[in-house]
C-alpha cells in the first residue's frame, strides 16, 4: 500500500506544532500502525531528517505506552491500542492524519509524545490498598466472591493509555479514575478505604486539570480494554456516599 | 575502564574460582531463616538517612522500591518509561507459581524446589532455589492483600492451573494478564510511597553508567530522556532491576525499549556477568509475518494446557489444517513425551518444534510454524469455557493474524523470550561490586539453564518484596556512611565519559539507522547463537560482530541533538553495548561444549537428540570478568547438588 501521512510535528512543549505531510510506500497489510511509522522513520533517518517521536514499548497492547489520534479517533478506527492496529484496516492511497493526545493535563513533549504523569499522581492519591509490603495474612483467609473478583479484574485491566481523556470533549479522566475505584472498591480488601478512596481520587483528578464528565460516552467507545460507562456511575455513587 | 576500545573476545583467560560466601550451610530448609536472623538490621531512626537507588520499576524494582521505602529508607527510583506502570513485567501473561498446595495434589516447597532445579538442568544454585520456593507462598498472600484480582473459584477461593514442566497445579493467574495485575499491585504500592515522599521517582530517565567509588557502588549516571541532561545520582547502595537482555536478538518477545545497557555498564565497572549464553526460547510465539516485523508476540504457555500441538505427518503437506485427517497428523509432543505431552518444559517444546520444521513439516508461510489446536478442547469443554480461560489471548491472536483461532488452529513458533544469564550475584543478591545488587531477570541466580513457566514473576517479586529488603539492610548496616561529594573526581570523569560517548554517536553522521544494525546483529545471533549452536557458527559470529561494529562507527546516522528527546540516540547508545554483549554470549556458548537447558550445542546430544550435559566438566556457573581491551576472564563457581541429584532430564 502507498499512503499519505499528515503527522503532527512539534519540537518541544513550547514550540509551535504543525501537520507535516509524508508519503510512505510498500506498506504491507500485515504491519501494525507503529511498524508503518517505523518504516517512515527508517527512511527519514538515513537522510538525516528527524524521525517522528512516538511512545511505544510492549507492542502487544498491554503496556499502555502507545497512543495517537488517527483520523480524529483515539487509537484509530479499531477498538484497540495503536500497536495492535494493523494496516489491513486501511486502503491503498488513504490520507491518514496522526496527532498526539490533546488535553491540558497531557502536555505535548515532542511530536506524538505526551506527558501522562498526571495519571500516576491520581493513583498516588489513593489508588491502592494500604497494605504493608513484606507481610500479609494467608491468602485464603479472605474469600472473594467470584463475581467480585471478575468485576475487579475487568476494571483492573485499564492500561492507563489515556485514550479516554483524548476522546473526551471535556478532557475528563473519569473513566480511568473510575476503573481504579471499581477495581479496588468491590474487593473485600479494598472495603475499609472505599469511601475515602473515591474522594481522594476525584480530588486529585480535578487538581490535575482534567475536565468534568458530562456523560458523553466517547471515553468508553475509545477504551481499548472495553471498560464501560457503568464504572463512572459507580464512581459517582461511591463519591456521593463518601461524604466528607 | 574508560575506553571504548573493544575487548578481544576471540579468547579468554581463566581466573581464580569464586564462591558464594553468603549462602549459609546446614539443612537447606533452614538456610534462609538463618541468613535473615544473622543479617544486621538498621535502626528505624537511621533508615531515613540511608539512600538507595533502584533502577527499574518492573516486578522486581517496583516491589523493592515500595518495600524499602515503606521500611523507611530513602529511595531514588528510575525508569525509562513515562510511568513505572509500563515496565515490561506488565506483559507477562500466564501466571505465577507458588507452593501453596491448595489443590492437595502433592505440591510442597520441596517439590517446587525440585522441579525448578531439575527444570533448570542442574545449573542453578540449590540454596537460592529453595529460598525462592519458600518465599513463593508469601508472595500470593502479599498480592491478595494488595487487591490483585486473581482468578477465583465460585466458593471464593483462589483458582490455579498447571504449566509446562510440572505435574501439579500451582500456578495462580489473572486471566491471561497475570503480569499486568501483579505489576499494578507493585506500582500502586510504589505510587503510594511516591506520594508520601519516601520515593523520589525519575521517569523517562535512563541509567547510562555506574559510579564505583572506593570500591563500592555509590551511584549512577543517568540521562533525562526529555531534556537530554546527563547527571549523577549518589546513594549508599544501588539496585539494578533492569530486566533481561533478550533484545540483543532484535526480534524477541521483550518490549522494544528493554535493553542491556545498565547491566553491561555495571559489568564494565567490575560486576561479573554470569552464563550470558543461557537464553530461553519460548515455544508459543506468533510466527513472524515479514521483514518489517519489529517484535514478536508471545502467546501464553498456559495455552498448552488445552491446546494440542501438531504438524502434518508428511513433509510438504500444504493442505489447510481442517483437510488433514487425524491419522495424517503428528501430535509430536504427545508421541515423544507421553508423560508430559504438550506440557513439556520450554526448551524441550521449542527444540521439538524446530526439529519438525527443519524436517520440512512446518506450517504457514515460510514453513516456520506448528499448529496449536483447540478443536478438541472446544468439543470437550464448549466454546464458552475455552473463551473464559483464554479469551483475551484468542482475541490478541486474531487481531494480529486476522485468523479466528476458534475455527482454525493457531500457528506458533519459538522465539527469544527470557535470559537466564545476567549479573553474577551471591546469596544476598549482591554483585561482585560491593553495594551493587541485581534482582529479578537482571541477575543470573535462580533458573539455571532453563526457566520454568510462571517462575519469572515469582522470582521478581520474591527478590523485591522479601529477599533484597533483608539482605540490603545487612549491607547498609555495615557499609560506611561517608557521603560522596557531588564533584568527586570519579563523578566528573564518568559524566564526561557518558557525554563524550553520546557526542561521538551524534558525530558519525553516516547513512545507516541504528535499527538496521540491530536487525543485522540480531539475525546473526539467532542464526549462530540461537536455538542450536555449534563451534563453527559461533566462530563465524565472533569474526563477524567486530566487523559490524566497525561499520556501525563508520556509517551510523543519528539525526538531531543530545539536548532533546532523541529516540534514535537512545537506540544507538544501547546498540554499542549489544555489540559487546553479543560477543560475550558467543564466547560463553563456545566455551561451554556441553548442552544444557536452553543452551543446545549440536555437538553434545543424547542418541535420542536431547541435550547432553557434561556435569563433570561444566557443573559450574561461568562468571566473566571484564578487562579493558584484553580477553575476558572466566571465574568458575562450582555448583554442588546435595538435595536433588543430577540426572538426565526425562519427560517421556
Amino acid at each position: 500500500m502507498n499512503l499519505t501521512l499528515r503527522i503532527w510535528r512539534q519540537a518541544g512543549p513550547d514550540a509551535p506544532g504543525a501537520l507535516t505531510t509524508y508519503q510512505v510506500t510498500g506498506i504491507s497489510p500485515e504491519m501494525s500502525f507503529l511498524e508503518m511509522l517505523d518504516t517512515l522513520n527508517e527512511e527519514l533517518i538515513p537522510r538525516g531528517e528527524e524521525p517522528v517521536a512516538f511512545d511505544h514499548d510492549c507492542r502487544e497492547g498491554i503496556c499502555g505506552a502507545c497512543g495517537m489520534v488517527i483520523n480524529g479517533q483515539a487509537h484509530g478506527p479499531e477498538r484497540t491500542t495503536t500497536c495492535q492496529l494493523h494496516m489491513r484496516h486501511f486502503q491503498d492511497g488513504d490520507v491518514i492524519d496522526v496527532e498526539p493526545w490533546r488535553s491540558a493535563a497531557f502536555p505535548v513533549v515532542r511530536d506524538l509524545v505526551v506527558d501522562r504523569s498526571a495519571f500516576d499522581r491520581i493513583i498516588g492519591a489513593g489508588g491502592y490498598i494500604t497494605a504493608p509490603t513484606g507481610s500479609a495474612p494467608e491468602a485464603h483467609a479472605t474469600p472473594v466472591p467470584k463475581e467480585a473478583a471478575d468485576l475487579a479484574f475487568e476494571h483492573a485491566e485499564c492500561i492507563g493509555c489515556g485514550a479516554c481523556v483524548a476522546a473526551c470533549p471535556n478532557g475528563s479522566a473519569m473513566l480511568f479514575t473510575s476503573a481504579k475505584v471499581v477495581h479496588l472498591n468491590v474487593l473485600p480488601q479494598g472495603a475499609p478505604e472505599r469511601r475515602s478512596r473515591a474522594r481522594a481520587l476525584v480530588g486529585a483528578m480535578d487538581a490535575e486539570g482534567f475536565g468534568g464528565c458530562t456523560n458523553t460516552g466517547e471515553c468508553a467507545t475509545a477504551c481499548p480494554k472495553g471498560i464501560g460507562l457503568n464504572a463512572i456511575a459507580t464512581l459517582n455513587r461511591e463519591f456521593l456516599l463518601g461524604g466528607r | 575502564m574508560t575506553s571504548e576500545v573493544p575487548t578481544d573476545y576471540s579468547d579468554f583467560t581463566v581466573g581464580a574460582p569464586i564462591a558464594d560466601d553468603r549462602a549459609p550451610d546446614g539443612p537447606i530448609a533452614e538456610r534462609w531463616d538463618r541468613r535473615r536472623f544473622e543479617a544486621k538490621l538498621v535502626n528505624p531512626a537511621n533508615r531515613r538517612g540511608r539512600t538507595v537507588i533502584v533502577v527499574g520499576t518492573g516486578l522486581a524494582g517496583g516491589s523493592a522500591g515500595a518495600t524499602l521505602a515503606e521500611a523507611g529508607y530513602h529511595v531514588v527510583q528510575f525508569c525509562f518509561q513515562d510511568s513505572p506502570r509500563r515496565a515490561h513485567s506488565i506483559a507477562a501473561q500466564g501466571g505465577i507459581n507458588a507452593a501453596k498446595n491448595y489443590r492437595n495434589d502433592g505440591d510442597s516447597v520441596r517439590r517446587l524446589f525440585y522441579d525448578t532445579v531439575k527444570g533448570g538442568d542442574f545449573r542453578a544454585r540449590e540454596s537460592n532455589v529453595h529460598r525462592l520456593a519458600e518465599v513463593s507462598v508469601q508472595i500470593i498472600d502479599q498480592c491478595v492483600a494488595q487487591g490483585v484480582p486473581f482468578a477465583r473459584e465460585y466458593g471464593g477461593l483462589l483458582d490455579t492451573r498447571s504449566f509446562g514442566g510440572v505435574q501439579v497445579s500451582r500456578t495462580f493467574y489473572a486471566r491471561g494478564q497475570t503480569g499486568q495485575q501483579l505489576l499494578l499491585g507493585a506500582y500502586q504500592a510504589l505510587s503510594r510511597q511516591v506520594a508520601a515522599g519516601n520515593v523520589e521517582l525519575h521517569p523517562r530517565t535512563e541509567m547510562l553508567d555506574l559510579l564505583v567509588i572506593d570500591g563500592r557502588a555509590r551511584g549512577i549516571v543517568a540521562r533525562d530522556l526529555v531534556t537530554g541532561a546527563v547527571s549523577a545520582h549518589l546513594a549508599d547502595a544501588v539496585v539494578l532491576a533492569t530486566g533481561g537482555y533478550g533484545n540483543v536478538f532484535h526480534l524477541s518477545t521483550n518490549a522494544k525499549n528493554s535493553n542491556a545497557t545498565a547491566i553491561w555498564r555495571a559489568h564494565r565497572r567490575g560486576a561479573y556477568f554470569a552464563n550470558p549464553c543461557f537464553t530461553q526460547i519460548h515455544p508459543t510465539c506468533i510466527p513472524r509475518s515479514g521483514e518489517h516485523q519489529a517484535k514478536l508476540t508471545l502467546m501464553s504457555e498456559s495455552l498448552r494446557n488445552d491446546g494440542r500441538i501438531w504438524v502434518p505427518r508428511t513433509a510438504g503437506d500444504t493442505r489447510s489444517p481442517e483437510l488433514i485427517p487425524e491419522d495424517e497428523r503428528d501430535y509430536y509432543l504427545e508421541r515423544i513425551y507421553p508423560a508430559f505431552g504438550n506440557l513439556v518444559p520450554r526448551d524441550i517444546a521449542s527444540r521439538a518444534a524446530k526439529n519438525v520444521c527443519d524436517e520440512g513439516r512446518g506450517v504457514g508461510p515460510g514453513g516456520q510454524g506448528v499448529y496449536l489446536d483447540f478443536a478438541d478442547a472446544i468439543a470437550r469443554l464448549g466454546r464458552a469455557a475455552v473463551e473464559a480461560r483464554y479469551g483475551n489471548l484468542f482475541e490478541m491472536y486474531q487481531r494480529i493474524t486476522a485468523e479466528d483461532p476458534y475455527r482454525v488452529p493457531m500457528r506458533i513458533y519459538p522465539a527469544i523470550h527470557y535470559t537466564m544469564g545476567g549479573l553474577w550475584v551471591d546469596y544476598d543478591l549482591q554483585t561482585s561490586v560491593p553495594g551493587l545488587f541485581a534482582i529479578g531477570e537482571a541477575n543470573f541466580s535462580d533458573h539455571g539453564a532453563n526457566r520454568l513457566g510462571a517462575s519469572a514473576l515469582m522470582q521478581g517479586l520474591a527478590d523485591g518484596y522479601f529477599v533484597l529488603p533483608a539482605t540490603l539492610a545487612d549491607y547498609l548496616a555495615q557499609a560506611p556512611v561517608a557521603p560522596v561529594a557531588a564533584d568527586h573526581p570519579e563523578v566528573t570523569t564518568v559524566i564526561a565519559e557518558v557525554t563524550d560517548r553520546l557526542k561521538r554517536l551524534l558525530a558519525v553522521d553516516g547513512d545507516r539507522s541504528p535499527e538496521s544494525f540491530h536487525r543485522e546483529l540480531g539475525q546473526l545471533l539467532w542464526d549462530e547463537c540461537g536455538m542450536a549452536r555449534d563451534e563453527a557458527g559461533l566462530r563465524r559470529a565472533l569474526a563477524r560482530i567486530p566487523e559490524l561494529r566497525a561499520e556501525f562507527w563508520r556509517r551510523l546516522a543519528v539525526p538531531g541533538t543530545g539536548e532533546e528527546l532523541n529516540q534514535t540516540l537512545e537506540k544507538a547508545n544501547r546498540l554499542v553495548d549489544y555489540f559487546e554483549l553479543a560477543e560475550l554470549m558467543c564466547l560463553d556458548a563456545l566455551h561451554r561444549t556441553e548442552s544444557c537447558g536452553g543452551h543446545f550445542r549440536t555437538e553434545s546430544q543424547t542418541p535420542s537428540g536431547e541435550a547432553a550435559r557434561k556435569d563433570e566438566e561444566f557443573g559450574y556457573v561461568a562468571a566473566w570478568e571484564y578487562t579493558d581491551g584484553g580477553a575476558p576472564v572466566l571465574h568458575r563457581e562450582e555448583l554442588t547438588f546435595t538435595e536433588v541429584h543430577p540426572t538426565q532430564r526425562s519427560y517421556a
